[in-house]
């Protein structure tokens, strides 16, 4: 249906895509697995004419075509979501369809609704068209931005990390909607550098890495760690090798915390929990649940509106982020580009970050010191490139990420509070963060861990919080733990459970 | 080693490569205007170049012109660093006046002493006008170019209102203050037949200030912090709204002895103000044209400072209006500010360079 025959995309020096082949067939659910920056979303931001290719050419239905921009791929049946969605968050679902094709002078707003119902029931998306798109939860969100596609007509949907917000069940529920729109004719890829998405949602799969396509391969019978291993071209474990933890004192002690985002509506209801030294706790739940209110409190960078939090005994609930870091607790933000990072400032100043004034010898920063942290940093956690004068925004996601978990780790805290550590990182990274981690849980530090990736709590953690609406709704040690189970829990269902 | 010396003079030529380029352009559109002027260019560069640095005196007055530009030019440079817009500059300046003028009568210290109290009390001056625009901005959130424009409208106001009602000189028919006690004056004279007189150097110290404060000290590492990422800064336990606050004194402080130096060096009175007088507002370009760098900012007074002495100059020996003189200014501070021009031509070129490969 779609063959791609030689595409090569360079952005300067950079060769993002280096003549990469891809043939995808009619009615398969075909994924593209790569690392972040392999290329994938380039690859198909080409299908999808947003850019031109420098060299190759785009078959569509068996004739050769140029795209030359998205509404020339609407217009030959192609659609896009992207991974971050396009939708007005005060209009309806049918007027968000509709909008760029209301047609004619006059909103016919029945027939759009009539029109997106049927879609809708047609392919199972079960998605209401008179609700407001604010209203709705994230996965139907992500339906909707489907059924915008189908609705001009796409029969190639090319979906970009489509489940990178969803939890497990709704991510289930992606995968039945797909194999209802395959059954209807339609084709599909998927863009993902998720591994067990690849087995579990599509027929065949093209691994990219560093821009070239590697091989094209069916998914039955393979396994996750064939695909890594082709994904990073070594071999990785999935799985951090780690020994039963052996919990000391509480460091960290909250009591019915109560906190408020920045809305001003209650986000952090009445959470109480410990966290020992030697042990990883881990947070779990679907983004937007209050856990980044409950880690901007225990890092001072909100003020609780009621509750305590203590730190080895002593209450840290009104310091400030300052106080709080010299009271020892080390934390690996979330936003590591607006939070963990200068991005502006060299590695040598980015390590110091936090702790300048200690870098100062009478009222003069000490340079030599500096570089010599980051150097430590630099070896101790594969940094690359090594060059302490290197500016923080030159270097890849995944190294910037390195750079603010040594910095944390180095510095002497008791309790290490990791958000998202891994996000947008490649396997080889994931896997040395995550060995990381359990390095410093063995070497007594209390760590709380807070991750929308359940697969990263349930591999790190010791004990698992699930976090629904501001408060906790669960606590399961690891090795009770199921997927299911906790994914219940996360879309608040597990009462009932 | 050799590498890393390679890719910092790298990195310095790719840094004044486009202040360079944009000086040539900026000369080129003069020349156009003073064709279309009916003037000829050779003959009005040489005349301005012979009053920019003909001869000692000349050189003199160049520097005399130069000073103040970079105090202000540190000004915006160093709020800028904080991610600050001081467009408030003309006001402290202004301010900075009148209170070294005061400080430079009505005080009586001994000759030394007297001086450096003087730069005190205008430094002070402009400090505490642009703390007004700081703690707004840091309390309230109010942006900072709002407040620091209307505050420059109330300095210029509020300056004149002090100056007719309380400390005009009576006798005198020009409305002024009285000449400031010969123990507060800067040495002048250095250059003989110039004003050229010490704030010079003191224009220079503070340039070496700026930079070390800037690069070397915890301070300054966190008001650079802020003005990269007040959300990293937050994180790292930074007080952003006291870095903000301190940002805009400093700043103030710097635009203060801009005035203090000229009052000093140069007017040793305060004089009824017409208007701005735009050492403030030409700081802005000359803290653009420097890259927000102590270095650069010298260079960048030192061509406005040349610029404006040898307008005059001009005008009278080969007959082209001053006012070609400002339209070089703007084109050269429109391509520095359209830098993205530049770049955005440089990767056509690279593009179409790999396209022909």
């Amino acid at each position: 249906m779609l063959k791609l025959s030689g595409i090569t995309k360079r952005f300067g020096s950079l060769v993002a895509n280096d003549h990469i082949d891809l043939e995808v067939r009619e009615g398969e659910i075909h994924a593209l697995l790569g690392e972040n920056g392999a290329g994938k979303t380039t690859l198909m931001n080409i299908v999808y004419g947003l850019y031109a290719p420098d060299e190759g050419t785009i078959e569509w239905k068996g004739r050769p075509v140029r795209i030359s921009g998205p509404s020339e791929a609407i217009k030959l049946g192609i659609g896009m979501v992207h991974q971050h969605f396009m939708l007005v968050p005060v209009f309806t679902v049918a007027e968000n369809i509709i909008l760029g094709k209301e047609g004619g002078f006059l909103l016919d707003r029945r027939k759009a609704v009539e029109e997106v119902r049927r879609l809708s029931e047609q392919y199972g998306l079960h998605v209401d068209p008179e609700a407001r798109v604010e209203s709705i939860t994230v996965g139907q969100q992500q339906r909707v931005e489907i059924l915008k596609a189908l609705y001009r007509g796409a029969e190639l949907l090319i979906l970009d990390e489509p489940t990178a917000v969803l939890t497990p069940q709704e991510v289930e529920e992606l995968g039945r909607i797909m194999k209802n729109l395959v059954s209807q004719g339609k084709t599909i890829i998927i863009i993902t550098h998720k591994l067990k998405e690849v087995l579990q949602l599509a027929d065949r799969v093209t691994v990219i890495r560093r821009g070239k396509k590697i091989a094209t391969l069916d998914t039955q019978g393979r396994t996750e760690e064939e695909l890594a291993a082709l994904m990073v071209g070594r071999s990785v474990s999935l799985r951090v090798p780690k020994g039963p933890a052996r919990p000391g004192k509480v460091v960290l002690e909250v009591q019915s915390l109560c906190a408020k985002n920045a809305r001003g509506l209650p986000a952090v209801q009445d959470v109480s929990f410990t966290v020992r030294a030697g042990e990883i706790v881990g947070i779990c739940g679907v983004d937007g649940n209050g856990q980044t209110e409950l880690v901007e409190c225990l890092t001072g960078l909100r003020r609780a509106t009621s509750g305590h939090i203590f730190l080895n005994g002593r209450e840290i609930t009104r310091m400030n982020p300052r106080q709080i870091r010299e009271a020892g607790v080390g934390h690996i933000p979330e936003d590591r580009q607006r939070r963990g990072l200068v991005l502006d400032f060299t590695m040598a100043e980015n390590v110091v970050l936090g702790s300048q004034r200690q870098y100062a010898s009478w009222g003069v920063m000490n340079m030599r010191r500096m570089t010599d942290l980051a150097r430590k940093i630099i070896e101790a956690f594969d940094v690359r490139p090594p060059e302490p004068a290197y500016r923080a925004r030159s270097l890849s996601g995944g190294n910037q990420q390195k750079v603010i978990v040594g910095r944390e780790m180095t510095r002497d805290t008791s309790l290490l509070v990791a958000v998202q550590p891994t996000r947008g990182l490649d396997v080889g990274a994931i896997e040395f963060i995550h060995k990381q981690l359990v390095q410093a849980r063995d070497a007594g530090k209390a760590v709380l861990l807070v991750s929308l990736e359940l697969d990263e709590i349930m591999a790190l953690s010791d004990r698992i919080l699930v976090m629904y609406k501001g408060r906790i709704v669960a606590e399961v040690p690891a090795h009770e733990a199921t997927e299911e189970g906790l994914g219940l829990w996360m879309a608040g269902g597990g009462a009932s459970a | 080693m050799r590498k890393g010396i390679g890719q910092w003079m790298g990195s310095l030529l790719e840094t004044i490569m486009v202040p360079i380029l944009s000086i040539a352009l900026g000369l080129l559109v003069g020349t156009l205007f003073i064709l279309v002027a009916g003037a000829d260019p050779v003959e009005a560069y040489s005349a301005l170049f012979r009053a920019v640095a003909g001869s000692p005196r000349a050189i003199g007055e160049t520097l005399v012109a130069t000073t103040p530009l970079i105090f202000t030019g540190l000004a915006v440079a160093l709020a800028f660093r904080c991610g600050l817009f001081n467009i408030g500059v003309e006001g402290q300046y202004m301010v900075a006046l009148l209170a070294s003028a005061l400080a430079g009568y009505y005080l009586h210290l001994p000759r030394g002493i007297h001086a450096l109290v003087t730069l005190a009390a205008g430094a002070l001056a402009g400090a505490i006008w642009a703390a007004i625009v700081g703690i707004l901005k840091a309390y309230r959130g109010v942006h900072e170019v709002i407040n620091s424009i209307m505050l420059n409208y109330i300095a210029l106001y509020f300056t004149h209102y002090l100056l007719m009602y309380y400390f005009r000189e009576p006798s005198n028919r020009a409305a002024a203050t009285p000449y400031i006690l010969e123990t507060a004056r800067l040495t002048s004279g250095l250059i003989p037949g110039s004003r050229l007189h010490t704030g010079i150097f003191i224009a220079l110290a503070a340039a070496f200030f700026v930079w070390f404060f800037l690069w070397k000290t915890p301070a300054g590492y966190e008001i650079r912090a802020v003005g990269h990422s007040p959300g990293a800064a937050e994180y790292a336990g930074i007080n952003v709204k006291k870095n903000i606050i301190l940002a805009m004194v400093l700043s103030g402080a710097l635009s203060g002895l801009a005035g203090a130096v000229q009052t000093q060096g140069v007017m040793f009175k305060f004089y009824e103000q017409m208007g701005f007088i735009g050492y403030g507002f030409d700081g802005i370009a000359v803290a653009l044209l420097g890259r927000n760098h102590p270095m650069g900012v010298i260079f960048g007074a030192l061509l406005f400072g040349a610029l404006t002495q040898g307008s005059g100059s001009m005008q009278a020996v080969a007959g082209v209006p001053k006012t070609v003189v400002w339209i070089v200014q703007g084109t050269v501070v429109f391509f520095v500010a359209a830098e993205n021009i530049f770049k955005y031509l440089r990767r056509r070129r690279v593009k179409a360079e790999v396209k022909t490969a």
